[in-house]
């Protein structure tokens, strides 16, 4: 069962605003039932552009339901610039915290608020023209904008994280390899621009760089070789060059040897430092 | 929580209440009587005689010869022991024939397998969770070392004829293994008299203790163990007998021989009458599976527009608890894989519920689930945006079974 808090518990029992707004100066929908979760949300709006009501309803889970009940709660009387500024974090934290896999629950919530407030000031057409993008994961409709605007937005790493904050990937993971490319893509653009992180990396001592390399190869990419039954070692870390073994599988396949060195090198750019060249020897 | 102030336990897949009896004949074996029964004293030898005394019980149960039985840690210990077992029994035989529905202490092992090399075949079902014999008898052949097909499926109650396709097996050579954690104590078995090679059970699942299985294996099947170590059970799994809890398995399927009839009469017609009435209470209702080639005691069904997480938290709340396939009780985002494996659509199988009874339900418990169920669906409805119809295109995806109460035999 999953951990839920009290106040999470308290606005699934007992959900806000639930319902429907006659003449609702904006209404939207986000997710379906193939999904297993969908969300509606109409807002009605004062002449200031305040929220004067808000009411959802919500075919979901216990924090789907929890979380767009929070949203109506922290909305009502903002004004729409007030509450463009509230994030999935908001809700999330609002609600006392949501177990890891259910933040896309939160972010559903927020994206309705988002496709609202854009169609209410006309920024979109139509609710239609918000559906932009290319659908990477098909089991649950997300398109690449969005995954993309995601993983910007986050500072997401890994194809496990894109999957807990928007679905994408969870389901016949035929599309990890177009999520694992966007991810690469964004870190790129993040790069060139010097937007990395909020700090940036601290130079390491050479005992952190092995311990941190020695982690990545453990933990991000010896389980995918495995699953395919080869495996990878760390033989030596000479100031940027870092010595690894292919086995199993991997070290019988001249093809896929390419393909992993590259892989590993990725992912310790990624993980580690941008200055790590990998070179695979035989040990 | 309910009317009584007591839990409606109506998950009785998941585990079950230790049987009063059963705790009774447990207790001296922590206590005074905890003697190692391969000790060379008396005080060890009334445990081993008492160990003696629960593998007869439980041959009894299964129609099967004391020496056949192996008692391991759970029924994954069993499934693993029978596959990999078997396996290594047969190098020259890389491939294995199982299904799209077993529980995951097949499936993941088998999926295990796989990628070690091992050739596997996934056999498909049909929209009633039905396995084709035909299709079961072209996939078997002589380089397959083993067929491991569930007896019961844990999520539907759907039952497939094993003991057909045990022989199917034999004529090809090939080891059958069933996974018959559902079946045991709730419907009556004669392994004596059928082709079944390896059969796995699970204590908790019949009023037993947690911590303890059986591995059913007829004489003369070439398996090897899965523990090595000391020389109990035969050799054939290493490591000090979980004393008590084997002790009270032995009552606990003492206590199913005398009481399995009433699974086919008590219990069923309550799982019916569940059944009958959630259908006819609850609009756009389905139930899943084969309704006559099921267990008695097992009801799954799918309640349109909602979501089972939230039924379930819901239910708990009123002290009744059941299971779901829903994708977000699990930590996956996919709905259960059998209910997939069946063609549901994703929008019911979201909203899947799984009751499940023992002989200790009782009609009152039953008739506050009635009462219950469907008010918290309704409620949950008046939530859902897709509550009131079809508004988004998915609702109106091709639906299969209709919520009107099922004809014939229920």
């Amino acid at each position: 069962m999953w951990e839920y808090s009290e106040k999470l518990k308290d606005h699934f029992y007992n959900p806000r605003n639930v319902g429907e707004i006659e003449n609702p100066d904006v209404e939207v929908q986000v997710g379906s039932l193939t999904c297993g979760d969908a969300l509606r949300l109409m807002l009605k709006l004062d002449e200031h552009q305040r929220i004067v009501d808000a009411k959802f309803q919500t075919f979901g889970c216990g924090s789907a339901i929890a979380s767009a009940s929070a949203l109506t709660e922290m909305i009502i009387g903002k004004t729409l610039d007030e509450a463009a500024r509230i994030t999935h974090r908001d809700i999330a934290e609002y609600l006392g915290g949501l177990p890891e896999e259910k933040i896309h629950c939160s972010v559903m919530g927020h994206e309705a608020l988002e496709k609202a407030i854009a169609l209410y000031r006309g920024e979109r057409a139509s609710e239609e023209d918000l559906e932009e993008g290319r659908i990477v994961c098909r089991c649950f409709g997300v398109t690449d904008t969005k995954i993309r605007r995601i993983v910007k937005e986050n500072r997401l790493r890994t194809v496990q994280e894109v999957t807990n904050y928007t679905k994408a990937g969870g389901g016949c993971m035929s599309c990890h390899p177009q999520i694992e490319d966007i991810i690469a893509e964004v870190w790129g653009e993040l790069r060139e621009k010097g937007e990395e992180a909020a700090a940036p990396r601290p130079r390491l001592t050479n005992i952190q760089k092995i311990a941190m390399i020695q982690e990545a190869l453990e933990k991000e990419i010896a389980p995918a070789l495995r699953a395919d039954g080869g495996d990878v070692e760390l033989i030596d870390v000479d100031g940027d060059r870092v010595q690894v073994a292919l086995r199993g599988a991997c070290a019988d396949c001249p093809a896929s040897k390419l393909t992993v060195k590259s892989v590993i090198e990725a992912k310790l750019h990624e993980l580690v430092s941008d200055s790590l060249v990998v070179e695979e020897v035989e040990a | 929580m309910s009317a009584a102030g007591e839990v409606v336990y109506l998950d009785n897949n998941a585990t079950t209440k230790v049987a009063p009896e059963v705790l009774e004949e447990m207790l001296p074996y922590f206590s005074e009587k905890y003697g190692n029964p391969s000790s060379m004293h008396d005080f060890g030898g009334q445990v081993a005689k008492k160990l003696n005394e629960a593998r007869e019980r439980v041959a009894a149960l299964l129609g099967a010869d004391p020496t056949e039985i192996v008692f391991t840690s759970c029924g994954t210990e069993s499934d693993n022991h029978a596959l990999r077992g078997t396996l290594e029994s047969y190098p020259e035989k890389r491939h294995l024939v199982t299904t799209r529905v077993e529980h995951p202490a097949v499936r993941s092992l088998c999926q295990y397998l796989g990628r070690r090399g091992h050739d596997v075949t996934e056999l498909p079902v049909d929209s009633d969770g039905l396995l084709n014999e035909d299709e079961f008898g072209a996939s078997v052949h002589e380089g397959t070392a083993l067929a491991s097909i569930m007896w019961a499926n844990n999520e539907t109650g759907v039952m497939f004829p094993v003991e057909r396709l045990a022989e199917i097996a034999h004529e090809k050579g090939v080891v059958f293994h069933t996974d018959a954690v559902q079946v045991v104590g709730k419907v009556p078995l004669d392994l004596r008299h059928g082709a079944i090679d390896l059969l796995s059970l699970s204590g908790h699942k019949l009023h037993a203790a947690k911590g303890v299985g059986v591995l059913y294996i007829r004489r003369g099947t070439r398996i090897r163990p899965l523990l090595i170590g000391g020389h109990q059970e035969r050799e054939r799994r290493g490591g000090t007998e979980n004393v008590a809890s084997i002790i009270g398995l032995g009552k606990a399927c003492e206590l199913a021989r005398q009481t399995i009839e009433e699974e086919r009469t008590r219990v069923k017609e309550l799982r019916d009458k569940l059944q009958r009435e959630l259908l006819a209470r609850a609009p756009d209702a389905r139930v899943n599976g084969h309704l006559e080639q099921r267990l008695p005691n097992t009801l799954s069904i799918s309640f349109e527009y909602v979501e089972g997480e939230a039924i379930l938290l819901m239910l708990s709340r009123l002290g009744i608890c059941a299971s779901s396939g829903s994708a977000c009780t699990s930590g996956s985002l996919e709905p259960s894989h059998v209910l997939r494996a069946m063609g549901v659509p994703f929008s019911a199988a979201h909203g899947s519920i799984r009751f499940s009874l023992s002989r200790y339900t009782t009609e009152a418990e039953v008739d506050y689930a009635i009462e219950h169920v469907p008010q918290v669906v309704k409620r949950l409805r008046e939530i859902s945006p897709f509550g009131r119809g079809a508004t988004d295109r998915d609702a109106r995806m091709e639906y299969g079974r209709g919520s009107a109460p099922p004809g014939g035999g229920s």
